[in-house]
């Protein structure tokens, strides 16, 4: 395939998501240059969650085209394991795997899925708990860690499967207030680092502060989008507007 | 030792209190080989019908439709008829439809003995309520678990393996070790077509010293100390399985 980076790393074309009879994305199109950072923002069930899910095949979809690396996703052929070693994603549950510790959390994909050398994934992931600030609490179980804690030990896994791209759910949604911001301080390094990012956030402040580009979704369109300063203070969309009203 | 065995023929002729599988050497080796048929034959018994129910519950939530077809009417056929029907019928039916095999000593003998019958017959039998068991435990790991392990690009096998069942077994435990005693109690239906198990032993002993009252009193307490060891193990294996913070 010969994608390169001065093309979008992900490209979302006019694509069309049903539910049954309740069409939940109505032509949706995007791009995501390598590096850049995306916010997708917009009130509850306007298709936000459902559109990055499709990015990774979480969710298929029933018309449009969506490119990762120039590969398409839209495919029955589609190769879903190449597809997720690109592509990582830290959900608003955090959903680690109870039954292993949070060393084994980060250890266990690169094991298994990408079948690479245990001693050296250990490595890398006890380096990976050091960078989310998670040191000492290698040996923790999920249930004995803290939202904010667990949050962190999946973006540690995420990480360590090396992805090119991270697709985050709503990932501060069920934390309490005090946790948010460890969590956000981490996704921003990964910003700051040139991780290209895609997330799906009700936080506005942090939005403005780490996004190059933000999307505003609503029924399933996007209506607006722009870059945050333009964004936020400019709105022109009467929907956009209202929106940021009620929230700001 | 001797002494012990002794002790034994003098509290006969005292009381005609009748235990000759103690202190007749014939009888003693009679009974011996009849609890090892009995441990034998529930641990053959145990490992092929957990084998059968994880493998079940695969095949039940495979996208074929045949194959979830197939598994249900296993599954109705094995649990909905009595187990010594079953055993009659592999024994007799099935068994009789085989081709025989030439002996050592110029006969013939059917190509699965009366153990091997047993063996299936009651693996079949245990297994397809495992199967069931199984399935519950599965149904009961959180979707958003699942689609974690997805999302980091295991295969559905290794979800299944590294995921799915290690959190599964955990919820199932008391169902299968329900389950696990109930076949070591049906074990002694093999005693219908001449597997030489413990009550089997017994009867050839009752028969031979018409001392029913004695052997029933001793059966009835060897297999309550014999399912005793397994619930025993069954219930550490439960304490040693349990994660930190999670179900609690």
């Amino acid at each position: 395939m010969s994608w390169n980076d001065s093309q979008p790393m992900v490209s979302i074309k006019n694509v069309h998501k049903s539910f049954g009879a309740l069409e939940v994305l109505k032509g949706v199109s995007l791009d995501v240059m390598k590096g850049e950072v995306i916010c997708i923002i917009g009130p509850s069930g306007s298709g936000k969650s459902t559109l990055i899910r499709c990015i990774n095949a979480l969710n298929d979809i029933q018309e449009g085209s969506i490119l990762v690396e120039g590969q398409e996703v839209n495919d029955s052929k589609l190769d879903k394991l190449e597809l997720r070693k690109k592509v990582g994603m830290v959900f608003q549950q955090y959903n680690l795997f109870p039954h292993k510790t949070a060393l084994e959390n980060v250890m266990m994909a690169p094991i298994r899925v990408l079948k690479q050398d245990k001693d050296e994934v250990e490595k890398t992931a006890r380096a990976l708990i050091r960078k989310v600030r998670l040191e000492g609490k290698e040996d923790s179980y999920p249930g004995e860690l803290s939202g904010g804690q667990q949050q962190r030990v999946a973006i540690a896994r995420s990480l360590a499967m090396k992805p090119d791209v991270i697709l985050f759910d709503e990932v501060t949604a069920a934390l309490d207030p005090e946790t948010v911001n460890e969590v956000l301080l981490t996704i921003k390094d990964l910003a700051d680092e040139g991780m290209t990012c895609i997330l799906v956030t009700h936080e506005m402040g942090f939005a403005r502060e780490v996004a190059d580009h933000i999307y505003f979704t609503d029924r399933g369109v996007i209506v607006e989008h722009g870059p945050p300063t333009n964004f936020f203070d400019n709105a022109k969309d009467p929907r956009t507007k209202e929106f940021l009203s009620q929230i700001l | 030792m001797e002494a012990f065995y002794e002790w034994f023929r003098v509290l006969y002729d005292d009381t005609g209190i009748n235990l000759p599988f103690l202190y007749d050497s014939y009888d003693r080796n009679r009974m011996f080989y009849g609890f090892l048929m009995t441990v034998k034959l529930s641990v053959v018994c145990l490992f092929f019908s957990v084998i059968i129910g994880i493998i079940g519950a695969w095949l039940q939530a495979s996208p074929f439709k045949w194959t979830r077809r197939l598994i249900n009417g296993y599954i109705q056929l094995f649990r909905n008829t009595p187990p010594l029907v079953q055993l009659y019928f592999f024994y007799f039916a099935i068994g009789s439809l085989l081709p025989k095999v030439a002996t050592d000593y110029g006969g013939q003998a059917p190509l699965l003995g009366n153990f091997a019958w047993a063996v299936i017959s009651l693996s079949f039998f245990a297994g397809s309520f495992n199967v069931e068991i199984f399935r519950s435990g599965i149904e009961a790991v959180p979707k958003s678990t699942v689609e974690a392990a997805e999302a980091l690009g295991f295969s559905r096998l290794q979800i299944y393996r590294d995921i799915t069942l290690p959190l599964a077994f955990r919820v199932i435990l008391p169902a299968l070790n329900n389950n696990l005693v109930n076949l070591v109690k049906t074990t002694t239906l093999a005693y219908a077509i001449a597997v030489p198990e413990m009550l089997y032993e017994a009867n050839q002993i009752w028969s031979d010293n018409v001392n029913v009252t004695e052997m029933m009193i001793f059966m009835l307490i060897t297999y309550f100390l014999l399912v005793g060891v397994l619930v025993w193990g069954m219930d550490r294996w439960e304490r040693a399985m349990k994660i930190p913070g999670y179900g609690t």
